[in-house]
């Protein structure tokens, strides 16, 4: 299971970097959300995939599921999804202001 | 309950900055609020030096979970002294602030997102935890994202977007890197990560998770060849602004640096020698980019990539010497750097342009300003009795004390690159014909100095009053070299 779920993780990479390697803006964003849920499932994989025990050490069980790497998921999810909203505010302005959302004319120089 | 020392200045500027929100139009009042808060925030730190200091270090647990489970925040003299070093940047620019920004930019924010960078910067130097340490990252980088777009002018937006992008993406990277980690070692608390690692004697996996880090680490702290990112981003923005990244943002990237690999990933020799390499482009680069361009607020934001190179290279020779010289150089480049911002942004805000072709003459207008930048750009290269002296004094020593004379060599020649770049700001700017057709601002100069005058004043005593500082600046560097007086302070065994 956690070999299928790494290589799902490593699809989800490749897209996010083949898409954040893109001219166009939103398909940029897309690459950025994409990677960051392959991180996600990353760290969800690297703490071993268990069912059906609770999330607790104690000493009188010998089966109990990791809750670290849950909790650190949770805060991490948060942070991409508050960037990604950001992320797509500002590209927004930014397509507006400079009237293209093509990255190759986004360049700019010492001049202006 | 004195533990809770080690949390205030993360708590203070982030109850201030969510306080702030609230009468964010008020700007007098604000004004005042802000520059009250960050005092009491610097007096507050330099308690908890002296405190450190006198008893060791502090250590909290947050919510009483003990340590290896809980977030552990800990205040050792070496986050101490670099909250102290923030604080003192911080009140230099919360003065500077109402002089240099519109009122329309101070009532979007601009104290609630100063605030949270305090915050940020703060509690990254002072976690003891690898997530916590990309939360605060997390923390940092959301304000600075604000405060880039501050006044949303088109190419600020342009360039804000290269800048989120490249921090997202190394963000990303750094969690994918904690997840290995964590896999690995089965801990995310660095005393007990480091206590692991020592036990596996830094297998070829931890290797790669600690190069991985780095390869995080640098492209915050712009090394070679990870810098192409900085400069552009770091002048849009008003200069208040672009002296609060310069003198952080990129100095949290070196600390964690300095803190990982001294702490963690120090077993493998190789690495170090990578270091080395490393180093040395990133102060050769750095200084002939500062040389490439005419445009002042460029030539600084280039200076900032050879001031990194310096303190890996400390970090490089791996001795007494040169984590002392690192530490020092690191304290007094936050100072200067910021100093120097504050500067070029008052000389271009002063003369209507930040082209050094069209500027001239103006030692005739403003004296105090020309003298002022003649000083900064001594401590910058490093001329005694300046600061920027002791801290590559202790460097060189360093690098000789190991053998690598090469990267000795490539520091001084990258010194004397850089004096020329801001000499030229000076030479061609300052000197020459009077500009008849600037009205001079002498009032508004006068302002644009104080904040300056306060950041040299301590350039100047961290030069002058070596004798009194390098005792403690070297009992750290000691500090770093053993890791096991960290992981007894933490793990308490």
């Amino acid at each position: 299971m956690e070999i299928i779920m790494s290589i799902l993780a490593g699809v989800l990479f490749t897209t996010g970097v083949y898409n954040l390697l893109q001219k166009q803006l939103l398909r940029i964003i897309i690459g950025t959300a994409l990677i960051s849920h392959g991180a996600h499932l990353f760290i969800l994989t690297m703490g071993e995939l268990k069912r059906g025990a609770p999330p607790i050490l104690d000493y009188s069980i010998d089966q109990y599921t990791d809750p670290l790497p849950q909790a650190l998921i949770l805060t991490s999810i948060v942070i991409s999804f508050g960037v990604t909203s950001l992320l797509l505010v500002l590209a927004y302005r930014a397509s507006k202001e400079n009237g293209t959302d093509n990255m190759d004319k986004l360049r700019g120089n010492e001049n202006d | 309950m004195i533990s809770n020392l080690a949390v205030l200045p993360i708590v203070i500027p982030l109850l201030a900055g969510v306080l702030a929100i609230f009468f964010h139009k008020k700007l007098p009042v604000v004004r005042i609020f802000t520059q009250v808060v960050i005092a009491i925030n610097l007096v507050m730190t330099v308690f908890i030096l002296w405190y450190v200091n006198q008893n060791g270090t502090v250590v909290l647990e947050a919510g009483d979970w003990a340590a290896p489970f809980g977030i552990v925040l800990v205040a050792d003299m070496l986050s101490v002294s670099l909250v102290l070093t923030t604080n003192i940047v911080a009140f230099a620019c919360a003065l500077y602030a109402p002089k240099s920004l519109s009122e329309k930019q101070e009532e979007f924010y601009f104290y609630t997102f100063f605030l949270l960078l305090i915050t940020g910067v703060s509690g990254a130097f002072t976690t003891g935890d690898l997530f916590n340490l990309f939360v605060f990252f997390e923390v940092l980088l959301m304000a600075s994202y604000g405060l880039i777009v501050l006044g949303g002018e088109r190419v600020q937006l342009r360039e804000s977007i290269k800048y989120v992008l490249i921090n997202l993406f190394s963000s990303m990277l750094f969690v994918t890197t904690v997840a290995f980690l964590y896999s690995v070692v089965g801990t995310v608390n660095m005393a007990q990560i480091s206590q692991r690692v020592a036990e596996s004697e830094q297998t070829g996996i931890l290797t790669g998770i600690g190069i991985l880090l780095f390869f995080v680490f640098g492209t915050k702290a712009a090394l070679f060849p990870l810098y192409y990112w900085l400069p552009k981003p770091y002048i849009v923005p008003n200069p208040v602004v672009s002296a609060l990244f310069g003198a952080l943002l990129t100095k949290v990237g070196i600390y964690s640096i300095l803190r990982v690999f001294s702490l963690i990933f120090f077993h493998e020799q190789m690495v170090f020698d990578f270091f080395i390499w490393i180093a040395g482009f990133t102060l050769i680069f750095g200084a002939i980019g500062a040389l490439s361009t005419n445009n002042i607020k460029m030539v600084i934001a280039y200076n900032i990539i050879p001031a990194i190179g310096f303190m890996l290279m400390g970090i490089a020779v791996f001795n007494g010497n040169g984590f002392s010289g690192s530490i020092y150089y690191l304290i007094q480049d936050m100072i200067i750097k910021s100093a120097l911002f504050l500067l070029v942004g008052a000389i271009a805000y002063l003369a209507g342009t930040s082209d050094l072709r069209k500027i001239r003459g103006l030692i005739h207008h403003y004296p105090l300003l020309g003298w002022l930048f003649f000083i900064s750009a001594f401590v910058l290269a490093g001329i005694p009795p300046f600061s920027g002296f002791i801290g590559k004094l202790l460097l060189i020593e360093g690098a000789f004390e190991e053998g690598e004379i090469a990267i000795a060599i490539i520091g001084l020649g990258a010194s004397l690159l850089i004096l020329y770049s801001v000499m030229r700001i000076f030479i061609r700017g300052f000197w020459g014909e009077k500009d008849e057709s600037i009205v001079p601002d002498r009032k508004k100069a006068r302002a644009f100095a104080v904040p300056v005058i306060f950041l040299l004043f301590f350039n100047v005593l961290l030069g002058v009053g070596a004798e009194w500082f390098y005792p403690s600046i070297e009992s750290i560097g000691n500090y770093l070299l053993d890791p096991e007086i960290y992981i007894q302070s933490v793990l308490k065994e």
